[in-house]
């Protein structure tokens, strides 16, 4: 069983001055699951893109099954039995599941719906899926769309699945859910590989661990042989410690009362249901949930960008006097007027928090630049700060005019935050801080965080990575379909039970607050 | 079995960035292509000396004081309208609608000349710089305002605003009509010169050098140095980011496209008073689109805009030139502009990419 699915032979593949995958030579075992594992930027994605001809190599040979392909386009690969998931995902939303399976296959047969759905139901039950044939994309979940992806690729005969971190989107169920098919793939004698940067994930899934560091290829590991720490040493090149600090709270003070908040997407749906919650100053406060269940439009109200239902309030504390002010209503820039400090780091950061074509001095400014009276723009200041942050927090960049979309994305991230903390905020909310960014990075992250709790700051952290929440933050917070499901204590709540809180909503606790809020209402 | 694998055949492979000097060698070696080209085309076509074609070319354009001129106001008119575009394509607002902002700022401006020629030159002066720019500013505030309340799309408002001001010129000549039957408006004022540009330093064209030269300048410094400048770019690139910093969106789009049709509506006014003289549906004559070009050749730097500006006023009068000279067909010379500006632009993607041609094609066994 140890004949090679595919090879791969000096593969280099750049992009202009980049080198994506620098003389990439190694081989996948036929019928194993082997993860693909690297930081964000190693190369991962683009070296698999190549097999599933999304792109061509530079230089380099590719062989599948022992033979020597040249894979030009998806096409090709699918001839060659090879099929990618991408991370994101690639689904027609008006078009049911089995009519997503055919789509731009070449066949000259009439389509039969019923035949197609029976081949779905056929591979559903082989593999242990769960999936409706007629069931729209658009009502879909993100597990689901995922699972279709999945039977997409089988129904197209694929016998070399590539996984583009298809757990990123899951929670804790779900990606058992998943590993329990993809470990039947595997008895069915498929190859399998998995592009993640997840450690235990990893150790839990895979029978052989590939590493790519910085597009290079630094070696394949048995994973009965591995732990975490090698793996991270392989993977960031140096040792790295795994530990999260969580200093602990002190001088614990009312900043920001949330409550019976309610707000509305642009098609009328309700995001987010009365939500009640206190932050305080010098506490981390983690918000979980599956992704799109409200954490976007909770920071946005709080920000002054969401327009909220009547009846929400969201009350800020001041420091110092503990005066109230109202912050619904209001632009960020009254808000920031009002003198309060909340600074935000939102999940789009290129979209939202900076301007991509921009440098980052003039990122510098994009909050403050209206301070003096003047009808010029100052950049004095801006400079001065942008060369501060690049300097403390180590930003790669050629210059401080560099545009910033340029940058890699923890270096766009370390901007940002640079930026956001340098206000001295009382409030700071981060959506996502550390989504994509490679280890040490996210610990630069986390430790800027806990820096701010230490100062006093009202922390709110917004994350997927539940070992992380549970790591970091002092309460956590979990948002299931735009309510409240549960408020834990970091420090004891149990990474199922959070789990659970994401995906099951409680229904008793509903129905009290619900009727504690008409009650309210009628007094 | 035997196979045969092939890579692509030509590849398409994003560049690193180019030193600034190679860029200006790459654009120049465009140009010089551009002609080597042309010149094939003209003596395959005309059997002309496509040196002498060229001559001629630049005699057209360049060849007589009158010449010059008439090269120099096209060029101002150009480069006076990118300016007015340049504001509102850089907050990604796409104002194809400078052709009637400059047709209502120049009826403005003729009906001033006729109606208030008794007024002294001062004042009339103010009123018709001030008229033009609000006509021109009124032009392009209803879709900014549609835009920024309704987010409707503003391309095709813009564009439909172009005919209204097409018809409201056709209203004004048929009402000003002189002499009587001639279906045009004829020089106004001829006499008195009331509302002409007077000439300074020897040349009636003074003014128009100094107010587009001003506008170049101030344009410039508005864009980059000023807090609305940098209001407009970054909703340029990105609402959310705008909102997030807390810029007032709406009111940035409204008040940018009230100054993008101000100065449109100015070109107007440096149209009738300070060239023609008089109104016409070509007074802006589809300068409005090719100002467009113009803004995005020169990626909105409102120096460079002169420079395109020039280039694409010197093609235009000396293909007129050898059209007559050489008794070429009109669209024969037109030809010519085309393949220079095909060159121009498309040595852009050879700034940004190059080309991987298959190096190899092997056979396995």
């Amino acid at each position: 069983m140890s004949e090679a699915a595919i090879t791969l032979k000096n593969v280099t593949k750049t992009f202009g001055s980049v080198v994506a995958n620098d003389d990439v030579t190694m081989e996948i075992t036929k019928g194993e699951i082997l993860s693909l594992l690297g930081e964000n930027g190693s190369g991962k994605t683009t070296l698999m893109n190549m097999l599933s001809g999304i792109y061509y190599p530079d230089h380099g040979e590719i062989f599948v099954n022992g033979k020597k392909v040249s894979i030009k386009d998806p096409k090709d690969a699918y001839e060659l039995c090879i099929g990618m998931v991408h991370q994101h995902f690639k689904l027609v939303d008006v078009f049911t599941a089995a009519e997503n399976l055919v789509i731009g296959i070449d066949s000259h047969k009439k389509l039969n719906h019923r035949e197609i759905a029976d081949s779905m139901r056929y591979i559903c039950d082989k593999y242990g899926f769960q999936l409706d044939p007629d069931k729209k994309v658009y009502d879909m979940s993100v597990s689901e769309k995922q699972t279709l992806e999945i039977i997409k690729v089988l129904y197209r005969g694929a016998s070399i699945l590539i996984l583009d971190e298809p757990t990123a989107v899951l929670t804790p169920q779900e990606t058992e859910k998943l590993f329990s098919v993809i470990r039947n793939m595997k008895e069915d004698g498929k190859t399998v590989i998995i592009i993640t940067h997840k450690l235990h994930e990893v150790l839990s899934i895979s029978d052989k661990v590939a590493i790519l560091r910085k597009g290079k290829y630094i070696g394949t590991v048995a994973t009965k042989d591995a732990n975490e720490s090698l793996l991270t040493e392989m993977m960031v090149g140096e040792k790295v410690e795994l530990n999260i600090d969580r200093p602990d709270v002190a001088d614990k003070k009312k900043r920001l009362v949330v409550s019976h908040l309610s707000c509305d997407n642009a098609d009328g749906v309700r995001v987010l249901d009365d939500v009640s919650f206190e932050a305080y100053s010098g506490e981390i406060l983690g918000i979980a949930g599956v992704s799109g269940n409200g954490q976007k439009e909770l920071l946005e109200a709080i920000a002054g960008l969401q327009a909220t239902r009547e009846g929400s309030v969201v009350e800020y504390f001041d420091e110092k006097t503990q005066e109230k002010t109202d912050l619904l209503g209001k632009t960020p820039r009254q808000i920031r007027d009002l003198g309060v400090h909340m600074s935000f780091v939102p999940e789009d950061r290129l979209g939202m928090g900076l301007v991509g074509t921009m440098g980052m001095t003039e990122n510098m400014m994009l909050k403050d630049y209206r301070s003096g009276h003047s009808i010029f723009v100052g950049k004095k200041q801006p400079k001065e700060l942008a060369e501060k942050i690049k300097e403390e927090l180590g930003v790669v960049t050629p210059g401080i005019t560099t545009p910033v979309r340029r940058l890699s994305g923890g270096n766009v991230q370390k901007v940002l935050v640079g930026r956001e903390i340098a206000e001295n905020p009382t409030v700071l909310m981060t959506a996502y801080a550390v989504r994509g960014l490679d280890i040490n990075t996210s610990y630069t992250i986390y430790h800027l965080l806990n820096e701010q709790k230490q100062k006093g700051v009202a922390v709110i952290y917004v994350g997927e990575d539940l070992d992380v929440l549970l790591a970091l933050c002092d309460r956590i917070m979990v948002l299931c379909g735009g309510k409240v499901n549960g408020i834990l204590d970091g420090r004891t709540a149990k990474k199922e039970e959070v789990g659970l809180l994401m995906t099951k909503l409680q229904q008793d606790k509903t129905k009290k607050n619900s009727q504690k809020t008409k009650k309210e209402a009628k007094s | 079995m035997k196979q045969i694998q092939t890579e692509p055949l030509v590849r398409i492979v994003k560049k690193e960035d180019m030193p600034a000097w190679q860029k200006i060698a790459v654009r120049l070696s465009s140009i010089l292509l551009a002609l080597i080209v042309s010149a094939v085309v003209i003596y395959a076509i005309t059997k002309y000396n496509p040196i002498m074609v060229y001559q001629t070319m630049i005699s057209g354009a360049f060849g007589t004081k009158t010449r010059i001129w008439s090269t120099i106001k096209e060029m101002l008119m150009l480069s006076c309208i990118a300016i007015g575009l340049a504001p509102a394509f850089r907050m990604r607002f796409w104002n194809i609608g400078a052709e009637g902002q400059v047709l209502v700022g120049g009826i403005v401006t003729a009906g001033c000349m006729i109606y208030l020629k008794d007024l002294p030159a001062p004042i009339l002066f103010v009123i018709m710089f001030a008229a033009s720019m609000l006509a021109g500013a009124l032009w392009a505030f209803l879709p900014a305002l549609f835009k920024a309340k309704w987010n409707t799309n503003e391309t095709l408002f813009t564009l439909m605003m172009n005919y209204v001001a097409i018809q409201l010129t056709s209203f004004a000549v048929a009402k000003w009509e002189n002499p009587y039957g001639s279906n045009t408006v004829g020089v106004i004022n001829q006499n008195t010169r009331a509302g002409w540009f007077p000439t300074i330093l020897g040349t009636q064209y003074f003014m128009n050098v100094f107010l587009v030269l001003l506008l170049t300048v101030l344009m410039f410094v508005y864009l980059k140095y000023t807090k609305h400048g940098y209001e407009i770019a970054v909703v340029g690139e990105s609402q959310n980011t705008a909102r997030y910093a807390g810029i007032n969106v709406s009111t940035v789009i409204i008040r940018t496209l009230l100054l993008s049709g101000a100065v449109c509506g100015l070109a107007g006014f440096i149209a009738v008073s300070g060239a023609s003289h008089t109104i016409s549906t070509s007074t802006a004559g589809g300068r409005g689109f090719t100002a467009i070009i113009v803004a995005w050749l020169s990626k909105f730097n409102t120096f460079t805009m002169l420079l395109i500006s020039l280039l694409l006023a010197f093609l235009d009068s000396g293909a007129g030139e050898i059209a007559s000279k050489c008794k070429l067909n009109d669209y024969a010379s037109q030809m010519i502009i085309g393949i220079i500006l095909f060159f121009i632009l498309g040595s852009e993607f050879f700034i940004n990419y190059r080309l991987i041609f298959r190096t190899k094609t092997k056979e396995v066994a």
